[in-house]
Formats: C-alpha cells, structure tokens, sequence
C-alpha cells in the first residue's frame, strides 16, 4: 500500500495541512514541516509558490511573495521535499501549485524529479481534466497521484470526467472561491461528500475556509479527510522563523478535535 | 438582410484553411486550452454552449450588428495616409516608399477597438442570464469600454485596476466612475494589469451563479481567444472590403501592434487565408529587448498563465515576470495563443519597437496627419516606418490606428521632457 492510500484509513479521518514551501524562508520550511507532522499531520501538502496564485485568498497570497521574496526556486522546493522523504520515510508529501512552474521544464521532467524527491502526487490548481494531457501521463508514468479538484460548481455530468483517472485522493473544494475566505455550509459538505463516495471509492477530503477545530470535527463526520492551509499559513505568516511551536499547537487542537469527532461518529 | 459587420460573414470555407481555429477544445495548435480552476470549468463551458447558440442566432447577430453601427459608429473609415507615406518616401531609394493607410478604429465611441470586443460580450452576458459583470483593466481603455456597454445595458459593474495604474490613469479611472462602474484597486503582486487580471479571476470564482467576466483581449481560456477575435474581426472585414472597394486590390502587408493581441488579431484573421497579404505584429520593446520589455513572443517562452497555453515572460522556474511598455495598453507578460500559434507556423511575422520609437512615431504622425494616435498604435506606426522605405512605391501598407491619444498625452509630455 502507498503512503497515501495508508493516510485514509476507514476508522480515522486524516488532517491534510497545508504550508507554502519557503515561507519565510527555504531554510526555515524543514521544521514548519516538521511541526505539522508533530502535530498530527497525516499528509502535508507543500504549496508551490506561484507570481499568480490565481485562486488563493490574501494569507496565502501573501505566503507566495514571503516565499518569492525570499528566493525560493523550484530546486529549493525539491531539496525541502528530498530532506523531508529523509526524516519521515512514511508521511505522505503532496506537490500543490500552479501548472506554470510545473510545466517550465518539460511536465516529464518535473514528475520526474518529484518522485526522486519523494513526493507521492500532485495538485495542480489550473490543470482542469480537459488539459490533462498537458501533466497527468508524465505524473502517472512516474508513479505519481494526480489528485483532482471537485466543487460545488461540479454537476452531476461533469464528475465522471473529474473522477477519470483521479488518484490518491479527491480534494473537495467546499466552496466556490478562493482559498481561506468563507466558509461552507456544513449541510452542502455532507450533501456533496455524500454525492462524491456514491460516484468513487477514492478517500474524500475537504478543504477551503477550514480554520477551526469545530469545523474540522464537523467534516471528519462524513469525509475521509480534512484540508487545512490558510491558517496555517497565517500562524507563518505572524510568527515567521519561530512559527513552528505554534504551528505544531494549533494542529495538534485539530487533530484532538477530529479524533473525538469520529469517535463519537 | 446580413450587415457587412456580420461576425458571422465568412468567405467560403478552403481546404487549409488558417481561419478554422481553435479545435473543438480551444486549442490553437498547441496553445490555448482551458487550464482554469475547477470552479470555473463548468461555467466556461456554458459560456462556450451559448456563444455557439448565440453565433447561430440571427437577433444576436442582428443586435450586433445594430449597436455596432450606431452605438460605436461603425464602419470605420480606411483612410490614405498621404503625408506620412511622404515623409516616410524621403531619403528612401527612388521608387521605394510604400502607400501607408489606417484602418481608424480610433474613431470608434470610446476611442479604440475595445468597444467592439465589449459590445459583443455584454450580449453574450444577458443572453446568459447574468447580471454582474467584471472586468480587468490595465490603461483604463477596456474598463471604459466595459463601463460604457456596462451603462448602455443597465447592468452594474466592477473593474479591476492595478493600484499603480489607477495612479498613472487618473482620466479613465474618472471616466469610469462617471459611468456608474465602481473602480477597485488591486495591491497584489505588481499592481498591474495581470494583478488585475488575477483579481477578477478571484472574483469570478466566488460569483459564478450571477457574474460575467468580461475579459478585454483575445486571451484567457476557451472560448474567450476565439469570441473575442470574432468580435473584433469586423475591424479586418471592413478594412478587407473598404480595400476592394478603393484600390481594387489587397493590402500587402498589415500592420497591427500587441499587448494581448485583440486589435491584431482582428485585423489579421479575416485575411489570414490570403496568402499574397503579409502580416506584422509588433510588440512592445520597452527599453529593450535585452533590458525591461513586454514582448512576449520576442523575449518569453511557452508557458500557461490566466487559463490559457501560450509565451510568455517568465523566468528558469516559469514565475511571470513584470513587462514594461511606455503604453500600458502593451504592458502585459502575455499574448493571445493564436498569435502563439500564428507566430510559431510563420504565417504572422512579430517585431517589437522600443518606447523611444514608438514616442517618434508619435510625434510623426501627429504632424503629419493631424491624428494624436494612441501609444499602442504608435508601435505599429514605427514598424511601418521601418517597413516602409522597404517596400516599392506601387505597395499598401495597412496598419491600425486601434486607439487615439487624448488618454497617453500626460505620459507623452511626461517622457519628453515637457510641463503641463
């Protein structure tokens, strides 16, 4: 079994969280992520700074340019990523970005020094399954998940293509948005994950606008997952280089809160 | 009865044709696409369902083509530059010094083709049942348009605009306001026209029950490039038909400058298939191709950006890096992926003209035809100069005068040196 398909086990929903890779700094991302898996992480996404984060909010907007400012490189990203593999052998690392940086190289070339790197799959904001040629064959070949979007804007004819070739998990976005702003109607979680499990067998996870630990147990009820980034990456974002402790608190009361939550499921 | 504005008028269909682009998803050989957030894919499609229906319709058509002629003002006039094709014959070798002509969409309401592409798209936008429409805006030219349509139909509007713009752009941000539009700064990134661009990608995807986005240049993702070069191509059927009509013939070559591309493309598409009528695109050079510049195609690389395939300025690691253009019109890191595709098969041929050329063109073109052009079409008007002395006497040049200059004499007098 892979890393990924072990961080979804049936008895326990997993806490996804999500940090923007060299925000404040490349030197200083090893132990941001380090804290989340101190905190009880199951799978870190490691956001890909982008000069056009095109569907994410202002805290991770501003992520990108601590990161740009900073002068973090794709090679940056791919060295946090190959020291992370190093120091947990088995938490499952998700690539989160853009199609651009993605694509500079060649897509094959990225896939492939991603899975050199230890990455397990990859999301990719802006590559919709009607370009998936332009990524997913080069991810699939190198033995990568790619992990696909589904939201409320998603119909019922739409999600066959959305689940085709889906991998790893579904990343549900609760809200028609950008990242870290609203936050959905529970109702319309359960309703949506609901229609998602009759239509795969891939773990569900939900994200966008999540931010308390009592919105995270409320998903943990129904989903496989929870997805956590905007505010994580505001803790970065006040606390900079000392952030970690911080950032290992603040998951650890989401984690508290999603076990209780399906305990009592 | 079928107005010559028709967008839909189109010469019988050839075998190889180059007017048959996009593919049925978008593509332009290997540009264009649709590469948007999930959230938006759904409504993209819609939108791509209903201009096919609406291209179909003849009440859309014949709306079209109503508001074009007397809302806009259309056709707009072709007009022989005798002076400028003069003074560009001086010092050129005996014979030589080809005809130059404008195709004066500067005359068009609101001072440049950006009213065509709108009028065309806030039909589109009612006929969709929505009733929000947003725009990016880097000038002002295409917020002004989008506010003009926007107050013709009663529908409210919001504008996105770099904060460093609306600094540089007092006027239209003015204009705009005068026209009921709501005006909002964007701080992100560079405060420029992609930030922009970016913002009303964000409002889009948290509005897409009731919004429009009216996208202002023949770029973003399918059907946009496509819509939007079909809107603006009655610019090339006029032109092509006002030729005939004057001189008997066709154009040898055209003339057109580019930021995303849509008053190019509008120019070029309708007379792709000609195969004796060469094409210029010209970009802006800024301070130098080997300095700050906007030239996409001279100085980028293939890459994907605000939903669609194509070059762009960017860096090792594929971050977008800032364009610098005098015209803020140009000043995009981007172009529209036909002329990607145009550019990359050779049928188009893309120049670019520095900020000190296109300032002379200015100035040249002010004497000697009493026409203050915008800084846009100045770029094309230096390529031609350039062109010109090349060409025999007995040739046409057609270049378009997409937009006039009231809105860059602040930053004309600014770069030379002059008090207002």
């Amino acid at each position: 079994m892979n890393r990924l398909a072990s961080a979804f086990p049936a008895d326990r929903a997993a806490l996804v969280a999500f940090v923007t890779a060299g925000d404040p700094s490349p030197a200083v991302t090893p132990a941001i992520l380090d804290a989340l898996v101190a905190g009880g992480a199951d799978v870190i996404e490691l956001g890909m700074p982008f000069t056009d984060p095109m569907a994410d909010g202002p805290a991770i907007q501003a992520a990108n340019i601590r990161s740009l400012g900073a002068g973090t490189a794709t090679a940056d990203i791919l060295t946090i990523a190959t020291d992370f593999r190093a120091r947990h052998a088995d938490v499952p690392l998700v690539l989160m970005g853009y199609a651009n940086p993605m694509l500079r190289r060649g897509a094959q070339w990225f896939a492939t020094a991603a899975a050199e790197a230890g990455v397990d799959g990859v999301i990719c904001v802006d590559v919709p399954p009607e370009e998936d040629g332009a990524l997913g064959p080069a991810l699939r070949d190198a033995g990568l998940d790619f992990i696909r979007l589904a939201t409320p804007t998603t119909d019922a004819a739409r999600l066959p293509a959305v689940l085709d070739a889906a991998s790893g998990f579904v990343y549900y976005v609760s809200v028609a948005g950008i990242t870290g702003l609203q936050q959905a109607v529970q109702t319309s979680i359960d309703e949506a994950v609901g229609r998602l499990k009759a239509a795969t067998d891939l773990p569900i996870a939900v994200g966008f606008g999540v931010r308390t630990p009592e919105q995270a147990a409320a998903i943990a009820r129904v989903a496989d997952g929870v997805v956590v980034g905007s505010a994580i990456v505001e803790i970065v974002g006040t606390h900079g280089e000392a952030a970690a402790p911080h950032v290992t608190e603040y998951v650890r009361s989401l984690r508290a809160a999603i076990d209780q939550s399906r305990k009592q499921a | 009865m079928n107005a010559p504005n028709s967008f839909r008028t189109q010469p019988p269909e050839q075998a190889n044709s180059l007017r048959q682009q996009p593919d049925e998803r978008g593509h332009f050989g290997a540009y264009g696409g649709r590469y948007v957030a999930e959230t938006l894919m759904p409504l993209v499609l819609d939108l791509e369902r209903e201009y096919r229906a609406a291209k179909a319709d003849p009440a859309f058509q014949a709306q079209f083509d109503d508001l074009l002629e007397h809302y806009v003002g259309r056709p707009s006039p072709l007009y022989f530059a005798e002076r400028l094709t003069e003074a560009l014959r001086d010092g050129a070798e005996p014979g030589m010094g080809a005809e130059v002509w404008f195709k004066r969409d500067e005359l068009n309401h609101t001072g440049a083709h950006k009213i065509n592409n709108c009028v065309g798209q806030i039909l589109l936008a009612m006929r969709m049942g929505k009733t929000r429409i947003i725009a990016e805006t880097g000038a002002g030219q295409h917020g002004v348009a989008t506010a003009t349509v926007c107050a013709r139909f009663g529908l409210p509007c919001v504008v996105y605009m770099g904060a460093r713009d609306i600094e540089r752009q007092q006027p239209n941000v003015f204009r705009m306001k005068l026209l009921g539009a709501e005006v909002r700064p964007v701080t992100s990134g560079a405060a420029t026209l992609k930030d922009a661009m970016n913002e009303g990608l964000r409002d889009w995807v948290a509005n897409v029950h009731d919004t429009f986005y009216l996208i202002g240049t023949a770029a973003g993702p399918h059907p946009y490039p496509e819509l939007v070069r079909d809107f603006q191509s009655v610019i090339g059927r006029e032109a092509r038909a006002q030729m005939l009509a004057r001189t008997g013939r066709l154009p040898d070559l055209l003339v057109a400058a580019i930021g995303g591309g849509s008053n190019a493309i509008g120019l070029f598409h309708p007379f792709l298939d000609d195969a004796d009528v060469a094409m210029l695109g010209v970009e802006a050079a800024g301070h130098g191709l080997d300095r700050e510049h906007a030239a996409s195609l001279n100085g980028g690389a293939p890459g994907v950006l605000h939903g669609n395939k194509t070059y762009l300025l960017q860096d090792d690691d594929g971050q977008i890096t800032e364009g610098h253009s005098i015209s803020a019109g140009l000043d995009y890191p981007g172009i529209g992926p036909e002329h990607a595709w145009l550019n990359d098969i050779g049928r188009v041929e893309y120049t670019a003209i520095t900020d000190t050329e296109a300032l002379d063109a200015f100035q040249l073109v002010c004497r000697t035809e009493g026409i203050i052009p915008a800084l846009e079409p100045s770029h094309a008007i230096a390529a031609v100069a350039k062109r010109a002395r090349t060409m025999r006497a007995d040739q046409i040049i057609l270049a378009n005068m997409c937009g006039r200059g009231d809105k860059d004499i602040f930053t004309v007098a600014t770069a030379l040196g002059v008090e207002m």
